[in-house]
């Protein structure tokens, strides 16, 4: 009851706060008249008895204050302040401003980073318990991680007693058939658990059955959810419908849920049983399947590699001629969806650190000038009777308000930035992605954000308060308040601005390093001239495919009807096209050279014989292919410089003959020519050793055609498109892209493009950030020298000496940072050195060109502190003050 | 405002106002002056803790507060001591009193 009543009176103060405040005044006035009246009865004069009544009463201001607070809300003085703090931050509507953009940014870029890392490290594979997933393949010599041959798979799954479940996935491509034409679609051919073993149920109809993946069963397709809906409608009753892809007709099972995704194959729209297996894929030696299994509870990813190791061991001493150097490579499922994109992701976020860190050094030092600035208003609100804890209260209460707005406007930023940095990933790149889908704001970037807002707030109301050592408040109302105070504030500024700009150095060593290594990455020999080439991909139609005879027909007519178009210099079809991977190889033993049934891995391409000309590759030696070598004519190759290098040393290669590992007589093949080494791997790999076969003697039903244009290929596309329909309608047509654009496509590209840009954006961030605070240490430094400068000035100082003192600062300062900073971006350096090509770690050029920029950027900030100082005029300088 | 003048004992103002308004409705003035008057100008009330506290009784419903008319025809707030005032009055008083006894008798043991 006695809580109510005090409430409602609490409450009824509230309302009448202005009633409350007057009547107080009244009963205060009235007390000082009788004491006044006192005083006159004690026989002093009026104008004494005045003055003693009000010594004797105290600071009004600060008795209403002590009143109001004995019974008014704690919550309405948090309010005055509140009102107050907006009111100063409204008068210096630049200083807000500044404050607020930077914090907002420092803020939004890091949360938006972390919001991608959250969604790629922390949360990677959208499947039940997918911790438990793992990449199961084989390993070879050259390939750390190598597909599975499909004979191979059937014994790993069979003994091994690590895994629950053992699965197969191969990306393939299909013919569909739809009213504006053929259309080549991607598509996957898994094993029968695939879906059971990731966790994922179909959206309609079914899952496959087991033994559905046996020879012989049934053509049944899954859908992907995006497929259903562009090309089904979302039709409800779908399952059981048939879908004919590359001339077979499949049996519609199921829908794929609409948040399903594997990164591996990530565009797939038809999921199909791997239930017919090609001549290739029944060998032991054909390694073209992916594998992946779930882990056995309580089973590490170590204990499942030994077990898959023995019996990888147990399958090469029974099969010693094509599982020979066949080990197992197992690693968690993350891995192959993140292998190289969570080194740039943790570059990224220690970027974005780096950069808030910046920031908030930068509000900081803002703030430290503005408290600076209002030592004498605290020292007259103190002596006006505000007590220490309430000017502190006051002083909090506008960092509070600064960081909260600053965090708030750095949520719209991250939000900015997330959405923006989504779209700007490429669709194949996104679709190897899954957690792209997840990144945004969700509880965990809010969580990230609150404790960043949080940081950001504490540094904001501590480094005022700090400042404001109370003690000093009266020396700082006697004193002129410059001497001392200028002295501390000089120091720590400098250390601030100092900190600044070393972390500055750093994300502009770290920026100048990945801007010079996509550059020499962009700029890798790449052994052909890639300017003026068009490039399509192709599939042959459905009625010819696996048909000899009708595809070297083919093959000519696009290469005579392509070579005939206006624009078109010349034209080659290769089975795959440069800079892609170093794949589709062969095992190859050469005649007359010892051999001890190692597997000597080369890449295979077939090739037209205008093909390797149209590239411009350098013959070497030897003659390039003519029409001459088809299936009629001699086996013969031609080999790149790498594999004359590895098996030929100092030989002349002419005349020589390659084989399989058996030298089997139809494999025997002469090699007629050498040329240069065309990058058929990625930017970023090695050369590998390359063989090159006419596509008469070696056919493939999916290639790519390559046209060198004598104008401008990007326009000849379109032409080339429809030239190729008119050619056979039946023909796939796809992934039209000029030369240049394939390889700044390339994964490693984009990764490099993305890293680069985005650190360099936070390295030019941080500059600028680190000059304006070079540029507020210097020029406050000389406002509160003016005097001392008018006196050097009045006693025969040249101006040249005054520049070289102010500037001579900002380069001790600069000097100072440029050095923390060289020896810190050493360190980090070394951990960006996975994402570093062509340059090293520690590369001098760089850390010069870094001191240059700063150096130049310093003496930018503070030559015109410095021009100000000079052109003071002594006699000004000296009266003021 | 000298220093020769002992503070009150913490705690003591409220119970020093309750008891000065038991025997009239007072103003703020007049309750200084009576508590002053009353120990022989030893204890000097300030203004600065005075208000405060008469709020705080106020806010705790243990005085009642008018605006009346004094002799001098010059308007003030007077003060008048409530029921629950003067129960809680009785409460502070023998609270009082029993502390004193205690440090009184821990005076005489430490001079004997």
């Amino acid at each position: 009851m006695a809580n109510l009543s005090r409430l409602v009176r609490r409450l009824a103060l509230l309302f009448h706060r202005e009633r409350f405040r007057g009547e107080l005044d009244e009963e205060m006035a009235f007390h000082r008249e009788q004491t006044e009246r006192e005083l006159i009865g004690d026989g002093m004069s009026a104008d004494r008895a005045r003055s003693e009544a009000m010594r004797r009463f105290g600071n009004p201001a600060s008795l209403r204050e002590r009143t109001h607070e004995a019974v008014g809300f704690r919550l309405e003085t948090v309010l005055q302040d509140l009102r107050f703090a907006l009111r100063l931050l409204r008068r210096s509507p630049g200083f807000t401003a500044l404050a607020i953009l930077i914090l907002a940014l420092g803020m939004g870029t890091c949360v938006a980073i972390f919001g991608f890392v959250d969604a790629a490290l922390l949360r990677p594979l959208p499947y039940p318990d997918a911790g438990r997933l793992v990449d199961v393949n084989e390993n070879a010599t050259l390939w750390p991680r190598s597909p599975l041959s499909y004979p191979d798979y059937l014994d790993w799954k069979r003994i091994n007693h690590s895994l629950s479940a053992l699965d197969l996935y191969n990306g393939t491509g299909y013919l569909l058939t739809t009213p504006s034409g053929t259309e080549p679609v991607p598509g996957v051919r898994v094993t029968d658990g695939f879906f059971r073993t990731l966790g994922v149920r179909p959206l309609l109809g079914r899952d496959f059955l087991p033994g559905e993946d046996r020879a012989g069963s049934g053509r049944v397709v899954m859908l992907s959810y995006g497929t259903w809906v562009k090309r089904f409608g979302s039709r409800s009753d779908i399952v059981g419908r048939v879908v004919t892809l590359s001339g077979d007709a499949y049996t519609i099972v199921g829908v794929l849920p609409r948040d399903f995704q594997f990164a591996p194959q990530g565009q797939a729209e038809f999921w199909a049983p791997l239930n017919t297996l090609t001549h290739c894929e029944q060998r032991r030696s054909c390694h073209s399947l992916w594998g992946f299994g779930r882990l056995r509870e309580g089973v590490t990813v170590q204990a499942a590699l030994a077990d898959l190791e023995s019996i990888a061991k147990q399958l090469e001493r029974q099969y010693p001629e094509s599982n020979r150097d066949q080990g197992a490579s197992v690693a968690p499922f993350s891995e192959i969806v993140l292998g190289n994109v969570r080194p740039v992701l943790v570059t990224l976020l220690c970027g974005a650190a780096l950069l808030l860190v910046i920031a908030c050094v930068n509000v900081a030092s803002l703030l430290l000038v503005r408290s600076e600035s209002r030592r004498r208003e605290v020292a007259v609100r103190g002596a006006l009777g505000a007590r220490p804890a309430r000017l502190v209260r006051q002083f909090l209460t506008e960092g509070l308000l600064l960081a909260a707005l600053g965090s708030g406007a750095g949520c719209l930023v991250a939000v900015w930035m997330m959405s923006l940095l989504t779209k700007v990933v490429p669709e194949d790149m996104a679709s190897g992605m899954p957690f792209l889908a997840s990144v945004g704001m969700n509880s965990h970037t809010g969580l990230f954000a609150a404790g960043v807002a949080l940081l950001a707030a504490a540094l904001m109301t501590v480094t005022p308060v700090l400042r404001l050592s109370f003690r000093q408040i009266r020396a700082g109302l006697s004193e002129d308040g410059r001497t001392a105070a200028g002295r501390i504030w000089n120091r720590m500024g400098a250390n601030l601005v100092v900190v600044e700009l070393a972390v500055a150095v750093v994300l502009l060593v770290g920026a100048g390093l990945l801007a010079q290594s996509f550059y020499r990455l962009l700029h890798v020999p790449v052994g052909f001239d890639p300017s003026h080439l068009a490039t399509v991909d192709l599939e042959a139609p459905a009625s010819i495919q696996m048909q000899d005879a009708k595809l070297s027909t083919l093959d000519r007519e696009i290469v005579r009807h392509i070579s005939a178009l206006p624009g078109v210099q010349s034209a080659g079809i290769a089975s795959m096209p440069p800079v892609v991977c170093n794949c589709n190889t062969d095992w190859i033993r050469i005649a007359g050279k010892p051999f001890h049934g190692e597997h000597n891995e080369v890449n295979h391409r077939n090739v037209t014989a205008g093909y390797l000309a149209t590239l411009r590759a350098p013959l070497l030696r030897g003659r390039m292919f003519t029409e001459a070598d088809d299936g009629h004519s001699p086996n013969v190759v031609i080999i790149n410089q790498a594999l004359v290098r590895k098996y030929f040393g100092n030989e002349n290669p002419i005349g020589q003959k390659i084989g399989d590992d058996d030298l089997s007589p139809n494999s025997m093949r002469e090699v007629v020519g050498v040329v240069g080494d065309v990058r058929e791997g990625a930017l970023d790999a090695d050369i590998w050793p390359t063989l090159y076969v006419p596509i008469q003697q070696s056919q493939d039903s999916d290639f790519t055609l390559v046209v060198r244009s004598s104008g401008d290929e990007a326009a000849l596309l379109p032409t080339l498109v429809s030239a190729l329909h008119r050619i056979d309608p039946g023909l796939g047509v796809y992934n039209e892209y000029t030369m240049s654009q394939r390889i700044e496509l390339t994964p490693t590209a984009l990764l490099h493009r993305f890293s680069t840009w985005l650190v360099v954006g936070f390295a030019a961030i941080a500059l600028v950030l680190g000059m304006v605070g070079l540029y507020g240490v210097i020029a406050y430094s000389v406002s509160s020298r003016t005097r001392e400068i008018g006196i050097r000035m009045a006693v025969g100082a040249q101006r040249s000496a005054i520049y070289r003192m102010v500037l001579s600062q900002a380069a001790r300062l600069t000097g100072l940072g440029a050095g923390i900073g060289i020896v810190c971006s050493a360190a980090s350096s070394l951990l960006i050195r996975d994402l570093l090509f062509g340059v090293k770690a520690l590369d001098a050029p760089t850390l010069a060109g870094v001191a240059i920029l700063l150096g130049a950027a310093a003496m930018a900030a503070s030559f015109y502190p410095a021009h100000r100082a000079a052109s003071l005029n002594p006699m000004n300088a000296l009266r003021e003050e | 405002m000298s220093k020769t003048q002992p503070d009150l004992l913490p705690g003591t103002l409220d119970m020093l106002i309750l008891k000065t308004l038991t025997r009239a409705p007072l103003h703020g003035y007049g309750i200084a002056q009576s508590i002053k008057r009353l120990s022989d100008e030893v204890l000097t009330v300030e203004e600065g803790s005075l208000y405060p506290a008469l709020q705080r009784l106020l806010l705790q419903g243990w005085v009642k507060a008018e605006w009346k008319m004094t002799d001098t025809r010059r308007r003030a707030r007077y003060y008048t001591l409530t029921a629950t005032g003067r129960k809680q009055l009785g409460l502070e008083l023998s609270q009082f009193e029993q502390m004193i006894e205690a440090i009184g008798r821990v005076l005489r043991d430490a001079e004997a």
